[in-house]
């Protein structure tokens, strides 16, 4: 078909576009759009335009405002087109209004009627476009008005009609579940449909509904599991078939599903294992589609019941994934081994290596998405080196949205394995210093009560150490020019609690710096209020040791400015002060106990200390209290308060829509409780049954009927009769349970795992191996790792630590030789079936293994992986780099697929040139390489494809 | 579920757009902004994959084309790379080896296409040959409307289609 110039368009049209593309400017762009604008609204509203004229001009008005202006003038004129006769305007000005409009317009009552006439239409292709339609428009409030309509046209003889219909009931069950729950059933009734596009349409419902609700849907997991057995089987017609595989986009879909019914149910699982597992076998990892579908399916086997046989070819498959040179498998490798680490924590061992050259990539992607795979394998052996990596990166960066996201969690991280305490507060202030403004403010009450608590060890001296690293950390950063307003909350706090506490600083220098900071930040009146507060509580302190108290001139002006501050909250902060100072030392100690704000205060409700005075009182003859409720006669403040209250209330505009009219709801009953019968998967005509159960089992119909007709009761508690909860879905509540318990079993074990595990200090590698191996080793630490270092612990000073040097080069070979074990069999190798379960059993014996450590397995097996990598290597993007073209652009033989009918050629470049990468990089430099080789050996990792040059003495 | 699908020049020129969630005029104008500075400023070697307020963007370059669609965190982002392909090869097929000039002065075309093969976020057709032929209904049903305006043929031309 000759494009160019398209159909029916005016030179007009075609001067506009050409000019807008030859606009070298935004500026210039904006002029023309202005200029076009001010045509159409004049041509637009002539009376007597023809059709195809008045087509155009709305074709232009979508373009206008596809370039960000506003063409909002002609919005009615798009509506008005909807209403033609033809399809070919109606088509159009359809396209307008779905492009235009967002679902709350005010027009969108307009396009209702046409809608629901062209529903009905005997045209299907009128049908469909109506229904394009009623997917983006149709809204809340107007579902109701073509509900029925969609109903019918399910059953539509023409596929496209059946498949639409399901997409528009689709998108009124995410607006408003309620309007259509009476009819999921519709959706099960699809999923047998002839054609396979309207049962793939289908699967889209069905997957939102089961998110929701996974038990009513269990009966479906043989149907889905032989869909999906048919489809993988090439069952379906060819027209399906993407790239050599059958149906992909439907493969996915209903793996996903799997993935939700079989999540910690054995049962359901047990019946998905050979389909899962045949797919596994038939994807072609060398097309991009293919590796899509072995992403999904890794999803899946990770959300199912364990599976010792899917778990290993999901392991391979990872690390395929990750040995990959495409940036974009690597990705999806990083994402999959966050979700197999939780069934089976051993198998990130085996990718340490290439985990960290995706963390030290270049691509912010990926080193996104390594953070988010390494913040699910933190534990309190690695926590150190993981939460310093984040926060490193987190100051490299401005997206204030992922700086929050990644601040939060490490500060959750943080809170959750901090190794000591003073590495905590380190951490955190740093967390504060860099992203401030940006974390939660618990966050920094969490930290003050952690100082003021310290870790609820019994040992004082540790929890005053605690305070006094906090006092001294909080003055060195108090240098710095700026800080956010929540970290200078936290630390005026801690410096009014604890600044002179240990006797180190005194009052004067204390209270000289929350001077400055008041100053400083003089537009922050939460932190002035915190500064004054502090103040105080340094001058109480003086005073109640018995010290004279002379307060420094600045300070003096600052309370001078407080105490005639518009901030009443300042104002009273300020005289609280003065009233403080003026106080005898007993008074103050009562009023300002030192270290006491973890002391609850006991509030005496009753007044008791009161009842000697009113004794007293009552015998010289005054009047006894009456409760307010017992008086009578008297003007009534707060009653009369409430009453005006409720009258506000009660005024102003209900929003609420009126009552729809009796029909409706009449039609919708019999649905509604036809809804208690939906397990049966196909429901045909019921009714006599259902009435039947209406009178044997009351409750059951009653139950589904509520939602329309009565006030919901379940979980309510009875307010009259006896005490009694209505069940709320008691059934679904036990299964979940059951999930859950599932998948806690093998977490908990795992955590039990990692806190019996002993502290390691990474930093105690630094001297002996490179960058790279030192960092895998404290990401991934040995399972048994040295209960040396547990006694030199977290709190190790300086001296202790040069012990432990000494003794480092000892126990990394015990640590090599533990981590041996996983590498003498890489999955790779055993790529044909041979079960790897032993490789992820932790070693017992660490002799045994370090025997291992003597054979060359490491070598072979590296140098096997190395070359399959540069065999398998696939290229997706290689596509749109060779289809480059000069930056004008616009010529017509920029063919955009040009690229595309050679693929399978560029591939194999793109093979052979990373082979040749890998030759050429294996030059010199051979004892280099050595020494890297015998050091990886002694982490005992094994090396991806990313540092080729670690084996160049065994390719060269 | 997708939520918008951009294509945008590598000069920065927006060639379509269509939001399956609502964003008002004014943000579609700020997340195009932001996401070209995003996307057109990445390296050829680099993931097709971005990170954008807690949602991904999957882009691919076509020559001085990017096709990009936004998703959800945990939809699968090499699908939704195959869908963007799906996408041009329906293109190609409907054009006749497709270039951009096609799509800019066609873009209706290109909206038409789509409206067949997503809905409400979702890909509704995986089936080339059924999208075509839809497409082509409707546009043979558009010559004939064209050439006989008249109501009454343009009954029995419909009924000859159905």
């Amino acid at each position: 078909m000759g494009s160019q110039g398209g159909f029916y368009q005016s030179k007009e049209f075609l001067d506009l576009v050409k000019s807008i593309g030859e606009a070298r400017s935004k500026a210039e762009e904006d002029r023309i759009v202005l200029s076009e604008i001010e045509t159409l609204k004049r041509r637009i509203s002539e009376p007597d335009t023809p059709k195809r004229k008045m087509k155009e001009y709305i074709i232009r008005l979508v373009y206008v405002e596809m370039l960000g202006h506003d063409a909002s003038f002609g919005y009615i004129h798009a509506v008005k087109m909807t209403h033609d006769d033809t399809l070919l305007v109606k088509r159009t000005g359809y396209l307008a209004v779905t492009l235009f409009l967002n679902e709350d317009h005010d027009l969108i009552i307009l396009i209702v009627n046409t809608i629901q006439k062209d529903l009905k239409s005997d045209n299907y292709l009128v049908v469909c476009v109506a229904l394009n339609a009623v997917c983006k428009l149709i809204n809340e409030e107007t579902i109701p008005a073509v509900l029925p309509q969609i109903v019918e046209l399910l059953a539509h003889p023409k596929e496209a009609v059946r498949k639409k219909a399901i997409m528009a009931l689709y998108r009124f069950y995410q607006k408003s579940p309620s309007s259509v729950s009476h009819l999921v059933s519709n959706f099960r009734k699809r999923l047998c449909d002839n054609d396979p596009g309207v049962m793939g349409a289908t699967l889209c419902p069905l997957f939102d509904l089961i998110t929701n609700d996974v038990n009513s849907y269990k009966d479906l997991v043989i149907s889905f599991v032989s869909i999906l057995k048919q489809v993988a089987e090439r069952r379906l017609p060819k027209a399906y078939d993407y790239h050599q595989m059958p149906a992909p986009f439907i493969q996915i879909k209903l793996l996903k599903i799997l993935a939700l019914l079989g999540s910690g149910d054995k049962q359901a699982s047990e019946n998905m294992y050979t389909v899962v597992g045949d797919i596994f076998r038939k994807c072609d990892s060398s097309s991009n589609i293919g590796n899509a579908v072995l992403y999904e399916c890794i999803c899946c086997v990770s959300s199912i019941y364990p599976n010792p046989k899917l778990l290993e070819s999901a392991a391979d498959a990872i690390s395929r994934f990750l040995k990959s040179d495409s940036h974009n498998l690597k990705y999806m490798g990083i994402d999959a081994l966050g979700r197999l680490i939780k069934i089976s924590p051993e198998i990130a061992e085996q990718h340490q290596l290439a985990v960290i050259d995706c963390l030290e990539d270049p691509d912010d992607t990926l080193k996104r998405k390594t953070f988010e795979l390494l913040y699910k394998m933190t534990k309190s052996t690695n926590v150190e080196v993981i939460v310093d990596r984040m926060i490193d990166y987190m100051i490299s960066i401005n997206d204030n949205h992922y700086k929050t996201e990644i601040a939060s969690r490490c500060v959750e991280l943080a809170e959750q394995f901090a190794p000591s305490n003073q590495w905590f507060i380190q951490t955190m202030n740093k967390v504060f210093e860099h992203a401030g403004d940006l974390v939660n403010i618990k966050v920094a009450h969490n930290l003050m009560r952690l100082i003021a608590e310290g870790f609820g060890e019994d040992d004082n001296t540790a929890d005053s150490q605690l305070r006094s690293s906090a006092v001294e950390s909080y003055l060195y950063i108090l240098g710095e020019p700026k800080l956010p307003s929540v970290f200078l909350q936290v630390i005026c706090w801690v410096l009014g609690e604890y600044g002179t506490a240990d006797g180190k600083y005194s009052a004067s220098y204390i209270t000289g710096k929350l001077c400055d900071v008041a100053e400083a930040y003089s537009n922050d009146e939460t932190v002035k209020a915190y500064a004054v507060t502090a103040l105080m509580k340094i001058y109480a302190f003086e005073i109640a040791a018995g010290r004279m108290v002379d307060m420094l001139p600045e300070c003096h002006s600052l309370m001078e400015e407080f105490l005639a501050s518009h901030s009443t909250d300042l104002q009273q902060r300020a005289y609280e002060l003065q009233a403080v100072i003026g106080l005898d030392a007993h008074a103050v100690e009562s009023i300002m106990p030192s270290d006491a704000s973890c002391e609850d205060i006991e509030v005496d409700k009753a007044l008791s200390f009161l009842n000697g005075y009113i004794q007293e009182s009552i015998e010289k003859g005054a009047q006894p209290y009456i409760p307010e409720s017992e008086r009578s006669g008297m003007l009534n403040i707060s009653n009369f308060r409430n009453q005006d209250h409720h009258e506000a209330s009660s005024h102003g505009l209900r929003f609420e829509a009126y009552e729809l009219p009796k029909q409706t709801v009449q039609a919708r009953i019999p649905p509604a409780s036809l809804a208690s019968t939906e397990l049966v998967p196909v429901p045909e005509p019921v009714y006599p049954r259902e009435s039947y159960q209406t009178t044997t089992v009351p409750s059951v119909s009653s139950d589904a009927a509520s939602t329309e007709l009565k006030l919901r009761l379940d979980g309510v508690q009875k307010k009259w009769g006896r005490q009694t909860h209505f069940p709320s879905t008691s059934t679904s509540n036990s299964t979940s349970q059951k999930t859950v318990n599932g998948i806690t079993q093998v977490d908990g074990s795992n955590t039990a795992n990692s806190r019996t595990r002993e502290t390691y200090d990474s930093r105690k590698q630094v001297e002996i191996s490179p960058e790279k191996q030192k960092l895998a080793a404290s990401l991934f630490g040995g399972p048994s790792k040295t209960e040396k270092k547990s006694a030199t612990g977290h709190k190790s000073s300086k001296p202790s630590s040069h012990m432990v040097k000494s003794h480092a080069p000892k126990s990394s070979m015990e640590v090599a030789s533990e981590k041996t074990s996983p590498v003498q069999q890489p999955p790779d190798l055993l790529d044909f079936g041979e079960p790897t379960v032993k490789s992820t059993a932790p070693s017992l014996d660490p002799f045994k293994d370090l025997e291992g450590l003597l054979e060359p397995t490491t070598q072979v097996s590296s140098a096997v992986n190395h070359s399959s990598t540069a065999a398998v290597t696939k290229s997706p993007d290689i596509m749109g780099l060779y289809t480059e073209t000069p930056a004008g652009a616009h010529h017509k033989d920029s063919d955009i697929l040009s690229g595309l009918s050679n693929s399978p050629m560029t591939n194999m470049v793109g093979g052979t040139t990373t082979m040749q990468v890998a030759q050429s990089s294996k030059s010199p430099n051979l004892k280099d390489s050595l020494e890297k080789d015998a050091l990886v050996r002694q982490m005992g990792v094994t090396p991806s494809s990313q540092n080729p040059n670690l084996f160049k003495d065994l390719l060269g | 579920m997708i939520h918008f699908v951009l294509l945008i020049s590598r000069q920065g020129k927006v060639r379509l757009t269509k939001w399956y969630s609502a964003y008002s005029q004014k943000e579609r104008t700020k997340v195009i902004r932001e996401l070209s500075g995003l996307i057109l400023t990445r390296g050829p070697k680099l993931c097709n994959f971005v990170e954008w307020r807690g949602l991904r963007v999957v882009y691919k370059r076509y020559a001085s084309l990017y096709f990009c669609m936004c998703i959800d965190e945990d939809d699968n982002e090499l699908e939704i790379l195959e869908i963007i392909h799906h996408y041009v090869e329906v293109l190609d097929r409907y054009f006749g080896s497709v270039c951009e000039l096609d799509l800019i002065y066609n873009f209706h075309k290109a909206y038409f296409i789509l409206d067949e093969l997503l809905i409400a976020g979702e890909l509704q057709e995986p089936s080339k040959r059924t999208v075509a032929r839809l497409v082509a209904a409707q546009d043979s049903l558009v010559e004939t409307a064209k050439e006989q305006t008249s109501s009454i043929t343009n009954i029995i031309a419909q009924a000859a289609n159905v």
